[in-house]
């Protein structure tokens, strides 16, 4: 029976300090890997028969402003069907060179979701087939689920509204 | 912005032996806004380029805005087909977030809409398979018993579509005895639509010869391709939540997973119609288990987060303070990370929340199934004829807002 103590183990054994901040918040495995790891520990997680993560659940990206020099978080998170086990895990990286090795060779799911990480926050997935825009227009030069942007674009000037103000 | 033209074209396009066409976006064959630029050898297709994003609403950039208990009407815009379960989802994901702990009734309760809204969710698709190969008379059937399931939804919240039902604790409001009626009367007069419906469907010849081994997807590459729900199911992958990772007290209740073996439109379809039989199941199993417990139960003691009753409001100072704190924000939310999934009408509705404690979230990522497996398109229609990809289209159970978010 696979349990978070024996992936953990598992990942240990496998990659030593490079995996590290290990938690399980709300009974989910989560740690978090170097950008140059992902696809190591990936496949590891996938290609491994006991631990048989074959199932990539979702991929997204956060924006931390505040931490400096890892700006950007690329979230993986995967499954074991069989198991019915989610882990999760994030790799950091500079927003001003935020460039991530894309997992489109391992799942196929990653494809349009690395797509929309690079659509709202512009991680740049190296090696991805065909990373342009996928929700937002091709001319738009901004990423806009990162913080700096506010909700609303404040510098319209076609909605004026004196009551509620802008 | 430029003059630009955004339209990408296969590769090749220009000077060569094949016919591109243009589907979509707004094609009665679609249902929904998508776009698929196809690339033709006379009627079979080559290849498919899908374009998403025409009606992107940045639900995930607002969220980041809203209060916690503001969002639930953005979550009714995803698949609304069956708004309730990602009102639900989106429910639990909060009360996951500040482990909540929820009466039994409520939970049963929730079963209640949630499996009335799959079976609305899957007559819609499964109807509107029939429409698209020929077949008007099953949609007419079935779809009498939608407007049904939505006046049910209309007695217990209001509203009928974007239902923004129930709250995070519970229930706005508790059942009332037509909401019981209405859901009796439902479960007495539906079974022997379907079974029409089935009977016209299941052994027709015509359909048969339409459907089967048309759009169909092994199972490793469905796998790989991220899909679930009733298309995974198909290919012969038993993965359900409600199985697999239980929520809502779904771990009490006698139900089986239907699985296919070809993952073909047919096998799609008739795993949709056993489950709305399974959905029927567990609907009247929930009302005999919440028959013995407190009927006066529709939420939980959550004063944190649940509104107080208007009166109390007006009478007590407690629900006074309590109902000022929510409304203004001012609430306590716990830090941290948390994923929660639900199985939507289409798939593994997933709400990954991120919390800094502050009014609004942090970070929302909605994982939306049918986003998530719509990449799979192309390929799987590749090879097959123009009025397959129609079929295949609209058994794959797209639902343009869910793609778009």
């Amino acid at each position: 029976m696979l349990t978070n103590e024996i992936i953990k183990q598992r990942l240990k054994d496998k990659f030593g300090e490079l995996v590290y901040n290990m938690e399980e918040p709300y009974g989910m495995l989560t740690f978090d890997t170097d950008r140059d790891n992902n696809l190591k520990v990936m496949n590891f997680l996938k290609e491994d028969e006991e631990l048989g993560f074959t199932y990539l659940n979702d991929l997204t990206a956060v924006h931390y402003p505040n931490n400096i020099g890892k700006e950007l978080a690329v979230v993986y998170m995967l499954q074991n069907i069989r198991a019915g086990i989610r882990i999760r895990f994030k790799v950091y990286t500079d927003i001003s060179k935020p460039d991530v090795f894309t997992a489109t060779g391992i799942f196929e799911t990653s494809n349009w979701l690395e797509r929309e990480a690079y659509d709202f926050f512009g991680v740049n997935f190296v090696g991805h087939p065909n990373l342009i825009r996928i929700m937002n227009v091709d001319e738009m030069d901004y990423h806009p689920l990162r913080k700096e942007y506010p909700l609303e674009d404040q510098t319209r000037i076609d909605k004026d509204d004196d009551m509620f103000g802008r | 912005m430029s003059q630009k033209q955004n339209i990408q074209l296969p590769e090749g396009s220009l000077g060569k032996q094949t016919t591109t066409l243009n589907l979509g976006p707004t094609h009665p064959a679609t249902h929904g806004v998508f776009q698929n630029i196809l690339e033709m050898d006379g009627e079979r297709i080559i290849d498919a380029v899908p374009t998403i994003g025409f009606i992107h609403r940045a639900f995930e950039k607002i969220a980041e805005h809203r209060p916690y208990y503001q969002i639930t009407p953005l979550t009714d815009r995803l698949n609304y087909c069956s708004s309730p379960i990602n009102n639900m989802g989106w429910h639990m994901t909060m009360e996951k977030l500040i482990k909540a702990e929820l009466p039994k009734r409520v939970e049963y309760l929730r079963v209640i809409i949630m499996e009335l809204a799959r079976i609305a969710d899957h007559l819609v698709c499964n109807s509107v398979i029939g429409v698209d190969t020929g077949a008007f008379t099953g949609f007419i059937y079935v779809f009498e018993f939608r407007e049904k399931i939505y006046e049910i939804f209309e007695e217990v919240c209001g509203s009928r579509l974007t239902t923004n039902i129930g709250r995070i604790g519970g229930f706005e409001r508790n059942f009332t005895d037509i909401a019981f009626q209405k859901i009796k009367h439902f479960l007495d007069t539906f079974p022997k639509a379907m079974k029409e419906f089935e009977t016209l469907f299941n052994r027709n010849r015509i359909f048969m010869e339409r459907t089967m081994g048309v759009g169909g997807i092994e199972a490793e590459r469905a796998l790989n391709y991220g899909f679930t729900g009733p298309n995974l199911r198909a290919t012969g992958i038993d993965y359900d939540i409600r199985t697999a990772h239980p929520y809502s007290g779904y771990q009490d209740f006698d139900f089986t997973v239907p699985v296919g073996t070809t993952g073909d439109v047919y096998d799609r379809f008739l795993v949709r119609n056993e489950e709305i039989w399974q959905s029927v199941r567990i609907i009247e199993q929930a009302l005999e288990k919440i028959k013995p417990l407190d009927p006066s139960i529709y939420h939980a003691d959550l004063p944190d987060f649940y509104l107080p009753e208007k009166e109390d409001v007006y009478t007590k100072m407690e629900a006074l303070i309590y109902h000022f704190k929510i409304v203004m924000g001012e609430t306590n939310v716990p830090a941290g990370e948390v994923y929660h999934s639900v199985e939507g009408g289409n798939g593994e509705l997933g709400f990954y929340l991120i919390s800094d404690g502050g009014r609004s979230p942090y970070r929302l990522h909605f994982r939306r199934p049918c986003f998530i497996y719509y990449q799979a398109y192309p390929e799987i229609i590749r090879g097959s004829m123009l009025s397959d990809a129609v079929v295949t289209m609209s058994s794959l159970n797209l639902i343009a807002g869910e793609i778009d978010a």
